[in-house]
């Protein structure tokens, strides 16, 4: 089984991406699992068509300790198994504790056991990670490769290259790698030759380059992945082509952040220079 | 050897503290709660942290401590404890019956954020506590500060909530007393009575901690400053801090809140600082200090002459809290002995400050040290260095007692050994004569022992 989990900047576009790449997965015959390590609990909402799911900390408040895998394990399309974490509403409580809670419950009841046959499973992790807790999915024995949802915004590679820093601390200590930067394109000038030279600095990949397209949010709207959506359209072969990348991808490495002067001295010769 | 890993040089340490001089904030709470009337403790936190907090003032005291506990499962951990406090506060009001319900926060419940005073509001609000009943709070994170710094919060959330000025001057003082004995607050009751000074004393955890065995249990025993008390705080003339760490916070709250303005003194622990306090006392108070007690000051005065000889150049080890430690360190010099090693877990800059004014020219070769990096093994080096003739501080001293012998006097807190300190207060100058007599006693004693036959002498 391959774990990976996806980071990237609060609404950079992490669920919808890993919603559209699962089910290009799932549709060349992947058995998939994705958990939802976001407190709003909308990492799933693609894949099951709607937000009806109860989460794991919502149903070990509402049943204490006795909990089944059932209970907090759907079925979304075409069979892939679908867990929301959940966690407090805003302002109360450590969203990041509930993240560990949930995680650890969910290794105790078995949901990786070998009769479910899965061949992935992907963590959607919640924009900043603010506290340990949203690290736990790259703890030891947890996602063993990651991938980061960036686009050629400011922002967004400056908290990428902050998430390197995260993910090298943990990469050594455990077993966990960086397997590529994937760009979801915000239209920014020269954006996929600018985050293809962020990616050869840090060490690793672009491992794929989706473009923005329309028709990602008419099949949000819909509650639906592109796939599922509208499976004849271009954007669906994008997800598609992410997808294969990452299932042939072989290049995991430990990322080399960026200081701070090097990172604008990119924007500079890519972006807003030229 | 009990601490046989102690290495006899000081090795630069930056980040371990090994047998650290202090305890949790939450311990303090509970104490000061204890001292006012009809007041159950209530620990917002795990189930562990109140029993431990519990335990370690029942070990001190030999009296049973009550306090509740809001239970946190995993599940509040996560979603907050909201839930938790609020069917707490229903139970207890329901089942134990208290006037006072004294809340304290614990790690977890301030690292998750929980907000006391927001969650406390709400119980107000939503018909949780009974007319007439009330509940207050405050933050007692352990990982700040130490269980004096608890203390201290707790009086502030005490005061905050409880004093009320509303304009009548009323012809009386608040003495905010520091971490004391049961023993000690009653010998403060006593010298106030003598001096003819109306007052307040907060808190006051005499017949608190201190009951007589009669046979029958009181949940809530007679002793502790009662609500009315507590609210005419606000219409005094002056507030008495007795001890900076512990009652500057309170002094300073009842101050903006009623403008009762504030002096804070030393704890009266030996010769000068009672000085100190007993002409505080008269000055804010317009009273003249009676005979009988000048008659005390000069029975200490006496005591210490006649045993001068047993005292003067003695080096001395002690640890504990810095309000206990300081005025102690004057006393102990002001009698020609030398304080050498001082150490306190306890933060706060002041230490440095005051102890460098007391030893820079009587005891130049001292060591003194604060904060967290301030322990009992630091000290233990110290000594390993250099020995000591006697050591003075809780019980936590007995092992480097017992492995460099050396006479040893217990005071400060906890004592879990000995007994002794909930009765005989060392506080005033008749405390500064039961100070002495320990002293002397251990003192005297080793000489007894050790010195040769011929020079072992019936009278000393």
């Amino acid at each position: 089984m391959r774990k990976v989990a996806i980071y990237g900047k609060g609404g950079i576009g992490k669920s919808t991406t890993t919603q559209n790449t699962v089910a290009g997965l799932v549709e060349a015959g992947k058995n998939v699992m994705v958990v939802g390590c976001d407190p709003k609990a909308d990492s799933t909402r693609l894949l099951l068509g709607g937000l009806a799911q109860k989460t794991v900390l919502d149903t070990l408040r509402e049943e204490g300790e006795d909990v089944e895998l059932d209970d907090i394990v759907r079925e979304g399309y075409n069979g892939v198994r679908c867990v929301e974490s959940g966690g407090p509403e805003p302002g109360v409580g450590c969203a990041g504790r509930g993240i560990i809670t949930s995680i650890n419950l969910l290794e105790q009841l078995g949901a990786w056991d070998e009769k479910f046959a899965i061949d992935y499973t992907f963590y959607d992790v919640l924009g900043d990670v603010v506290c340990g807790g949203f690290a736990m999915p790259i703890r030891e024995g947890k996602a063993e490769e990651i991938y980061i949802v960036v686009s050629g915004e400011m922002m967004a590679m400056y908290a990428a290259n902050n998430i390197c820093k995260g993910i090298k601390k943990y990469a050594e200590a455990g077993g966990v790698r960086l397997g590529g930067l994937i760009c979801n394109s915000r239209n920014v000038d020269n954006e996929s030759a600018m985050i293809e030279e962020l990616a050869k600095q840090l060490g690793t990949q672009m491992i794929h380059f989706v473009p923005r397209d329309n028709m990602v949010q008419r099949a949000e709207i819909n509650r639906k992945t592109v796939i599922d959506y509208e499976p004849e359209h271009n954007q669906a072969n994008e997800y598609r082509a992410l997808a294969k990348a990452i299932d042939e991808n072989e290049m995991f490495v430990i990322p080399k952040p960026l200081e701070i002067e090097e990172l604008e001295k990119l924007l500079i010769d890519f972006g807003i220079a030229n | 050897m009990l601490l046989r890993h102690t290495t006899d040089k000081v090795v630069e340490r930056k980040a371990l503290t090994v047998n650290p001089a202090k305890t949790c904030q939450p311990v303090g709470a509970m104490y000061a709660a204890l001292g006012i009337h009809g007041c159950l403790p209530h620990s917002h936190g795990s189930q562990g942290c109140c029993s431990y907090h519990r335990s370690a003032l029942t070990r001190h005291y030999k009296e049973p401590v009550m306090a509740a506990t809001s239970s946190f499962t995993e599940g509040s951990s996560v979603f907050g404890g909201q839930s938790n406090l609020m069917q707490a506060i229903t139970n207890i009001f329901t089942i134990y019956e208290p006037e006072i319900i004294a809340v304290h926060s614990t790690c977890l419940s301030e690292t998750i954020g929980d907000d006391l005073g927001q969650i406390v509001n709400k119980a107000r609000t939503d018909d949780k506590v009974p007319e007439g009943k009330h509940v207050i709070h405050a933050a007692t994170p352990s990982y700040v500060g130490s269980h004096v710094t608890g203390y201290a919060n707790m009086l502030e959330g005490i005061v905050k909530y409880f004093a009320n000025n509303t304009d009548e001057l009323i012809n009386q003082i608040n003495l905010l007393a520091g971490w004391v004995e049961p023993s000690d607050m009653r010998e403060l009751k006593r010298l106030m009575k003598l001096m003819k000074v109306r007052n307040v004393l907060l808190p006051d955890t005499s017949d608190v901690l201190d009951t007589p065995m009669n046979g029958h249990y009181e949940m809530y025993p007679k002793g502790g400053t009662t609500i009315p008390e507590m609210a005419s705080m606000g219409n005094s003339l002056h507030t008495i801090g007795l001890g900076e760490w512990a009652t500057k916070l309170a002094a300073i709250k009842l101050d903006n809140q009623c403008k009762v303005n504030f002096t804070i003194e030393d704890l009266p622990i030996g010769l000068k600082a009672t000085d100190r306090f007993i002409q505080a006392l008269s000055r804010v108070a317009s009273v003249s200090v009676p005979d009988s007690i000048n008659d005390e000051r000069g029975r200490l005065v006496d005591v210490i002459t006649d045993m001068h000889q047993y005292l003067y150049g003695k080096r001395v080890a002690l640890w504990g809290d810095p309000d206990q430690l300081i005025p102690l360190t004057e006393f102990l010099v002001d009698m020609d002995m030398k304080p050498v090693y001082i150490v306190s877990g306890t933060p706060g800059k002041q230490f440095d400050k005051r102890m460098k004014a007391l030893l820079e020219d009587k005891v130049p070769e001292a060591k003194y040290k604060n904060g967290a990096n301030a322990d009992m093994f630091l000290m233990h080096q110290w000594i390993k260095e250099e020995p000591v003739d006697l050591l003075i501080g809780n019980t936590y001293g007995k092992y480097i007692a017992r492995d460099e012998n050396i006479p040893f006097v217990r005071m400060g807190f906890p004592i879990l050994d000995r007994i002794g300190h909930s009765y005989f207060p060392t506080i005033g100058y008749m405390g500064g004569i039961r100070i002495l007599e320990k002293i002397l006693s251990v003192v005297m004693e080793r000489q007894d022992t050790n010195c040769p036959e011929e020079a072992f002498e019936l009278t000393m």
